[in-house]
């Protein structure tokens, strides 16, 4: 009855993750700082940041596997810290490192983890054949994990993480080492559970990756500096703009711009190499196109076009972490 | 063979023998890299793009076809390829127990550089890698992006020609993958070394002057980036559907609709644009296609492809092609 009671809370909840100034301390060191955020029912939220920069570590308070130093975090209204018994029986995690056992076939990966999960038989039966439908594991049923390729490894662990149906799923950079198509067909499964009312929060530091998330929050040293959709990120956090400058000499067009960017006589942010192109990142739009042609003309570099791109959600992200270190 | 090509694949092929039968890593390979020029060799895991360079640069033998470096042939030449050619392989190990100062002047050692060339050449390598203040560090302390740089540094010592990199920046955040690019920027303008590159991200495309698509053992596409994704026909326009199972199912049966992806909760089409208005006008005969089944769409815009997108379509433009022609070689 009491079960049931909460199988209903956990179903209703409009906002499943709820985290006001979460911290984690080890020592001296402030690997998450105060971080406040929440994810509604349904949406695909990710996390954008380099190695070390409190991902992980936050998913691991989440999921009520490390210690919250302060502040506090509810995941479909449990608290970590002290219910996460009850807690996991809602909750999937995917680790980077697909846990799954390679000297079992990929059906005896989804048994052994629905059993860990204390799925009854024949709910065990039931969501088996969802799961290897969904992952389209179909006549690989009996393959052993080994012998799988990235692809189908990648969504066989998802499937592993979700045999007990969470309500909330975790995804730490998912997609390492996965092929295009398969990467596409990964996200395709995200979003149909994000259709179902899954809530998902993905960590990643790749920005294709989190170019696909409704939200992202872009992480640096343990604190949420910006959280938005990505395009209103790429319209809000990018200071600059940027130039891409076709000459014929490139290599030598580099040297006379990384000299004025380094003497001041543009205020150039970032000077760098793209092939047969170069980017450049200036402060507004208005003189610098006329000012970086004058500059490499007078250098007697003949230049073929310079054009407006738009910004990439790395070079964004970039830009902000560049932004709070001045 | 014209002096300006630096290095050079024909018809190559590797196979390995497994207990499971013959695996072909690489199928018939044909490159060509041009002195000074970054070229990326782009491709997911198991491709063979790490199968390709360790053939070309001598580590393994070729089964059958040509290969080269400077004119060196990878299998008989291959001390003067090792003298002229850097190399970071995808799993380095720097001895973890040495200072990075050690562990470069152990690289120099193996290579036999001069004491005198180490003193004038190590100090300014570190510099240009941004590593002199960390010269006592051990390697085991160095963060990701800063091992990265270390083995640029040891890749270096010998003043090499040409580098060889492969997936240097796996694993490796945003900005030290945006930092270790720009030190290859400055390699290419400070130096003229020919620097090819392994990568599963396409993204890093951009960076190359010119690059080869490697999927299942094969080259699918080898030119400049921008040239590889004009191959892909039409325009691509982007939006996210009301309901996605129908909307992909519908738009695929729209007139001059040439390809769809999925990307996430939204749908990427390739139109034709040679008639019917262009995008604008395809775009509308979407929206109303969609609309008569009861789907919407939302925030329907036009996109610049990008090197995924285009992987993407070569890669089942392929397979298309080898299934017909399978079907035609069958009775």
């Amino acid at each position: 009855m009491r079960k049931r009671r909460r199988r209903a809370r956990v179903d209703d909840l409009e906002t499943p993750i709820v985290v006001e100034n979460l911290t984690k301390r080890f020592g001296d060191f402030t690997a998450v700082d105060h971080v406040s955020f929440s994810v509604k029912r349904g949406e695909v939220y990710g996390w954008l940041g380099p190695n070390g920069a409190g991902k992980t570590t936050t998913i691991r308070m989440l999921l009520g596997l490390l210690k919250i130093t302060e502040g506090t975090a509810r995941v479909l209204g449990y608290d970590p810290s002290t219910e996460a018994k009850a807690m996991q029986a809602h909750v999937g995690y995917m680790s980077q490192l697909f846990t799954l056992y390679n000297d079992l076939t990929a059906r005896e990966n989804i048994r052994f983890y629905g059993q860990a999960y204390g799925l009854s038989r024949a709910e065990l039966r039931r969501r088996q054949t969802r799961i290897i439908e969904m992952a389209g594991l179909q006549g690989r049923e009996r393959e052993l994990t080994a012998n799988l390729s990235g692809g189908w490894k990648q969504r066989l662990a998802l499937g592993c993480a979700i045999v007990h149906n969470p309500r909330v799923v975790f995804l730490d950079e998912p997609t390492a080492g996965v092929d295009p198509i398969s990467r596409r067909e990964f996200w395709e499964l995200i979003y149909a559970m994000a259709n179902q009312g899954v809530t998902i929060l993905v960590t990643t530091h790749y920005m294709d990756e989190a170019e696909l998330c409704q939200r992202v929050g872009f992480i640096s040293e343990g604190r949420l500096v910006a959280l938005d959709t990505p395009d209103r990120l790429k319209q809000t956090q990018m200071r600059g703009h940027v130039l891409e400058i076709q000459c014929a000499n490139s290599e030598a067009a580099l040297r006379v711009l990384r000299d004025a960017k380094e003497h001041g006589w543009l205020p150039l942010d970032e000077v760098a190499l793209y092939g047969a192109q170069i980017h450049a990142v200036v402060p507004d739009t208005d003189t610098y196109k006329v000012a970086v042609t004058d500059l490499l003309a007078e250098q007697g570099i003949v230049v073929n076009a310079v054009e407006w791109i738009a910004p990439t959600l790395e070079d964004v992200f970039i830009s902000c972490v560049k932004a709070r270190e001045d | 063979m014209a002096s300006d090509i630096v290095i050079s694949a024909r018809e190559l092929v590797k196979q390995f023998k497994t207990r499971a039968g013959t695996v072909t890593a690489v199928n018939g390979i044909d490159l060509q890299v041009r002195r000074g020029e970054t070229f990326g060799l782009i491709g997911p895991d198991g491709a063979g793009k790490t199968t390709t360079t360790r053939v070309i640069l001598g580590l393994l033998r070729r089964t059958s076809g040509e290969s080269s470096i400077l004119g060196y042939d990878s299998m008989r030449d291959t001390y003067a390829i090792r003298e002229r050619v850097g190399y970071i392989a995808q799993q380095f190990a720097l001895p973890g127990d040495l200072t990075v100062m050690e562990n470069v002047r152990f690289f120099a050692n193996v290579h036999g550089v001069s004491r005198a060339e180490q003193r004038r050449r190590i100090p300014e390598l570190l510099e240009f890698a941004g590593l002199s203040r960390f010269t006592r560090r051990l390697g085991s302390r160095l963060s990701g992006g800063m091992k990265k740089k270390l083995a640029l540094v040891c890749s270096l010592v010998h003043e090499p020609q040409v580098v060889m990199f492969d997936e240097p920046t796996l694993g490796v955040d945003p900005v030290s993958r945006r930092e270790f690019w720009n030190l290859l920027g400055n390699l290419r303008i400070e130096r003229r070394a020919t620097i090819f590159v392994c990568t599963p991200y396409m993204d890093e495309a951009e960076r190359c002057d010119r690059i080869g698509l490697m999927y299942e053992g094969r080259l699918i596409a080898h030119d400049t980036p921008q040239a590889i994704k004009e191959m892909v026909p039409g325009r691509l326009l982007e939006f996210t559907p009301s309901r996605f199972g129908p909307a992909k199912r519908l738009v695929k049966e729209v007139e001059g609709v040439f390809e769809v992806q999925t990307y996430g909760a939204t749908l990427h089409v390739f139109v034709d644009d040679a008639l019917n208005g262009g995008a604008e006008g395809r775009q509308r005969q979407i929206e109303a296609a969609l609309a008569a089944q009861g789907v919407g769409c939302k925030g329907m815009r036009e996109i610049e492809p990008r090197m995924e997108e285009a992987f993407i379509s070569l890669i089942r433009r392929q397979e298309r092609d080898s299934e017909q022609g399978y079907l035609r070689g069958s009775p």
